[in-house]
């Protein structure tokens, strides 16, 4: 009888819960088991050569300075211009909030390639002004040292500190800010006193975000550092792939990052849940911008300048590059072309595919991260499977897995029978797609959330099964949300470096690493043809996503 | 041979007893409310009947064949059941029309024969001219009857409903009582309603059974139930009532600082020891002079302690002399008795149900 009663999709539910054990459970397992695997069975030489070199101790000691670094700066970035949007009557807000909306547009690798063009060391336009100006034999800036990583990447990822800060400022009513105005402060004091206090939560998790996001990147500091003969871990684990690619060590001085960032995820979520500071909790109480007067100019000019470090300044000079003969004569008219975008959509075959596989990885890829993390929020929701919980927590695990991390692991998981991936497509789409399953999960998840069970329970009482209620029901109710879910995907997938690094072959480069192969050539004009071609596919999935889900979307505090 | 029994169904979430023990049979054609407070284990006993849960102990039984049992469940799909939903579950992505279309889809009838019966179901509930609306620009009542017409339109073998009726205002609620009982009438269908509205229950079914706390405490015809109810439960849940608590001496059952004679109850032969009953207000008369003994009726003498002027009747709290109970009286709104005021309460012991 028991057989009658079954639930036929029982075996699709399960066959799915296996698919999220191969794209997450198994490369780090596998990655794990490389570090420390040798000829002769159970060994920690893998560690002892990872750790042993001064070198590569060094670049430990980089990333740790680097992220230090980033995120304090992000901190002075951030916060004075989340403040100045939430609280104040500050002019300009739209433009300031465009801007940082395009500081997110841009991927960091390409922004490090503006900020060569910008200050690299005698050519680069910042230096050539300064040498204009005074007249001095050479520039004052060098983009190629730490300072110069510090400042790139963090004048392009402080949108997450802003993001973070603006949120919970939105939260503090005025009403407690009034609390001390009446008892005699000033608003200096205020602001300082009671308003930033309140927002150190959220800027303390922020920073944890900016931090990691720094360590973990690979290809701004791949085009900075390397030049700038200094390494960081990334890079190193990029080094260890040389020809012959050593995985175990790669695998082994991989580790600490892993811990420290799923580490530092623990600290954060425990930070943002700790109950002592209610106004994260809470909406109340009418809010009042407070009111600047003469001070309105300068923190707009603040403001303005922080985002030309990360966004107009970067956009102008590759939008110059991408489009001039040589980018050094300048900006005249006869220095216009548009041979260069032509050159890599049309005549080279090599960029015309790379422009092809990079939209189309990134749509295949967020269309399976979608669907799976459709299915397991499902299965989670619907309680199908027995310890459906912890397909949640898996589906959600490359969130804290950086992912030139899970690059190494796909590579040790799929480069081996029984499959073999590794050269085809398909290991750049799964890695993909692992690496941004949380997002599509995030927001399955609440999709599906506001779904009343009942709906489907109607379905399946009126004689439909389970499928059908997906396909008749569910599939039509969800598909605004999931059409903004695939554009979040989408995005970051198109633009992926530090995966798609370690995993791409000859006949499967994306731009993102074509970009980065040619920085050697020094053919800027090209760089910035193929990082403008990067940009206009986003902006054309924001806009699109606008009109879907709402002008908030890319800045929401879930998606941060 | 009952169409759908319910045999020993228990089941529980971990440690959390939802139901405890339920058994019912429904005849055919049977209309049957699952009454209870929130929390009793209705809503979880119709989820079992519709397959959407396992019972965690018992089994339910449709046409004599076991449909659910521990471990093992029908598919809700494979029921031949029909439900109508608390929040009504109308697909928002579909008009009234596809919405009842639906299950005679599924069951692949053909083309003309939907149609037919789509258009005849939605005269039945008077929504045939919003055939193709969607949900969002229908009121709640009208969403109420689509629910209604999806539901029937298939002639389920069992049909099942959810607090139906509870997402809508009072009037609209009145009037849908009448409607599902019209619909009953119209099409037999062996119905398990579920609500916590005991007007509700009484207006549309046959047998009503009381759910607390995971048990049914009793299940009964609506007369019955309120005439004579068995437990302080559904004494007290159903209507009001007055709570007397007796011992039984020799041919008296002795109450507090008055008693009445045994002879007159209901059973006599059954009352022994402590006893308690319950007697609704409507029950009492209160009268001025002591009234003349008539067959069966006593009198005694008390003072009306409150009184409260309610439009369709009084509502007084009499105290029996001497005593420390107040017993609640309805009378009509021209019986008036003034507070602290020396009356008579007639009581009539064939009207004391015996409660345990």
């Amino acid at each position: 009888m028991r057989w009658r009663h079954l639930d036929r999709s029982l075996l699709l539910w399960l066959l799915i819960a296996g698919v999220l054990l191969a794209l997450v459970v198994n490369p780090l397992v596998r990655l794990l088991w490389a570090s420390v695997h040798g000829t002769a069975g159970f060994t920690l030489d893998n560690y002892v050569t990872a750790y042993s070199r001064w070198r590569y101790l060094e670049a430990l000691g980089n990333s740790l300075v680097l992220g230090l670094a980033v995120g304090l700066l992000c901190i002075v970035f951030g916060v004075p211009m989340a403040w100045a949007v939430s609280r104040t009557d500050m002019p300009g807000k739209g433009l300031v909030w465009a801007a940082v909306l395009g500081t997110f547009i841009v991927p960091s690798y390409l922004s490090a390639v503006a900020w060569i063009l910008l200050a690299g060391p005698n050519a680069g336009w910042l230096n050539r002004g300064w040498m204009a100006l005074t007249g001095a034999a050479a520039g004052p800036f060098n983009v190629y040292s730490m300072s110069g990583l510090v400042l790139v990447i963090a004048a392009s990822s402080f949108p997450y500190m802003f993001v973070f800060t603006r949120s919970a400022l939105d939260l503090i009513s005025s009403e407690m800010e009034d609390a001390a105005t009446t008892l005699g402060a000033g608003i200096v004091r205020t602001t300082l006193r009671v308003t930033l206090p309140l927002t150190l939560p959220a800027i303390m998790a922020a920073f944890i975000v900016e931090f990691l996001e720094a360590i973990a990147l690979f290809g701004a500091p791949a085009l900075i550092a390397l030049p700038g003969r200094f390494q960081v871990m990334t890079t190193t684990l990029w080094q260890f792939f040389e020809f012959p690619p050593r995985v175990e060590v790669a695998a082994a001085y991989a580790m600490p990052l892993l811990l420290v960032t799923v580490l530092l995820f623990w600290l954060q979520q425990r930070i943002i849940a700790r109950k002592g500071y209610v106004a994260l909790t809470g909406k109340g109480g009418e809010r009042r911008p407070v009111r600047l007067g003469g001070w309105r100019w300068p923190l707009l000019g603040y403001c303005l300048l922080v985002t030309s470090l990360g966004f107009f300044m970067p956009m102008v000079v590759v939008l110059q590059a991408a489009f001039a003969k040589a980018w050094g004569r300048g900006f005249s008219l006869d220095n216009l072309t548009l041979h260069n975008l032509r050159f890599v959509l049309v005549d080279q075959p090599l960029t015309r595919a790379a422009t092809v596989h990079t939209f189309v990885y990134g749509g295949v890829s967020a269309m399976f991260a979608l669907a799976l993390a459709l299915a397991i929020a499902y299965i989670v929701h619907r309680e199908l499977v027995p310890f459906g919980r912890a397909l949640a927590y898996v589906a959600m695990a490359p969130f804290v897995i950086p992912g030139i991390v899970l690059a190494i692991g796909f590579y040790a998981a799929y480069t081996s029978p029984p499959l073999v991936l590794y050269g085809t497509a398909w290991i750049l789409i799964l890695a993909f797609t692992t690496r941004f399953l949380p997002i599509a999960y995030a927001n399955s998840d609440a999709a599906l959330r506001s779904i009343n069970p009942e709906l489907e329970d109607a379905v399946r009482i009126l004689g439909g099964g389970r499928l059908l209620a997906l396909r008749r029901v569910v599939g039509p109710l969800l598909k605004r949300g999931l059409a903004g879910a695939f554009i979040l995907v989408f995005i970051p997938a198109t633009r992926e470096l530090s995966a798609a690094i370690f995993l791409y072959t000859t006949g499967t480069q994306v731009l993102s690493v074509l970009l980065f192969d040619k920085s050697d050539e020094g053919n800027f004009e090209y760089l910035a043809a193929i990082g403008l071609i990067l940009v206009l596919g986003t902006v054309a999935m924001v806009l699109a996503g606008f009109r879907l889900i709402g002008r908030d979307f890319m800045l929401r505090r879930t998606t941060a | 041979m009952s169409k759908l029994a319910l045999a020993g169904v228990g089941c529980r979430f971990g440690a959390v007893v939802a139901v405890d023990d339920v058994s019912l049979a429904l005849a055919s054609g049977e209309f049957v409310s699952l009454l209870g407070p929130s929390g009793c284990g209705k809503t979880t006993t119709l989820r079992m009947i519709a397959g959407l849960l396992a019972p965690t102990s018992g089994t339910i039984t449709m046409d004599g064949e076991v449909i659910s049992a521990p471990g093992t469940s029908l598919p809700p799909e494979r029921r031949n059941m029909s439900m109508i939903f608390q929040s009504y579950a109308i697909w928002p992505n579909m008009t009234v029309a596809e919405n009842v279309a639906f299950g005679l889809e599924v069951r692949r009838r053909p083309r003309a024969e939907i149609r037919a019966r789509v258009e005849q179901i939605l005269g039945v509930v008077q929504m045939a001219h919003l055939r193709d609306r969607y949900p969002s620009e229908l009121s709640g009542g009208q969403q109420q009857r689509v629910a209604l017409a999806r539901a029937i339109v298939v002639q389920p073998a069992v049909l099942l409903l959810d607090e139906p009726l509870s997402n809508l205002d009072a009037n609209l609620r009145e009037e849908m009582r009448y409607e599902i009982r019209r619909l009953h009438d119209e099409f037999h269908i062996t119905t398990v309603y579920v609500t916590h509205d005991q007007a509700e229950a009484m207006v549309t079914s046959d047998r009503i059974a009381v759910m607390h706390q995971g048990r049914i405490e009793q299940v009964d015809e609506p007369r019955a139930l309120y005439a004579r109810p068995r437990t302080r439960f559904v004494a007290g849940f159903i209507g009001r009532t007055n709570f007397l608590d007796g011992e039984v001496l020799g041919d008296q059952v002795v109450f507090d600082h008055f008693a009445l004679p045994r002879a007159l109850f209901v059973e006599p032969a059954s009352l022994s020891g402590r006893v308690a009953f319950s007697l609704r207000p409507q029950s009492i008369h209160l009268h001025r002079r002591r009234p003349a003994a008539g067959e069966g009726v006593c009198a005694i003498a008390g003072q009306v302690v409150q009184r409260a002027y309610l439009g369709e009747h009084w509502d007084y709290a009499v105290r029996p002399q001497a005593s420390a109970l107040d017993l609640r009286v309805t009378a009509r709104p021209h019986e008036v008795f003034e507070v602290h005021e020396a009356v008579w309460l007639e009581l009539d012991p064939r009207q004391f149900a015996q409660i345990n």
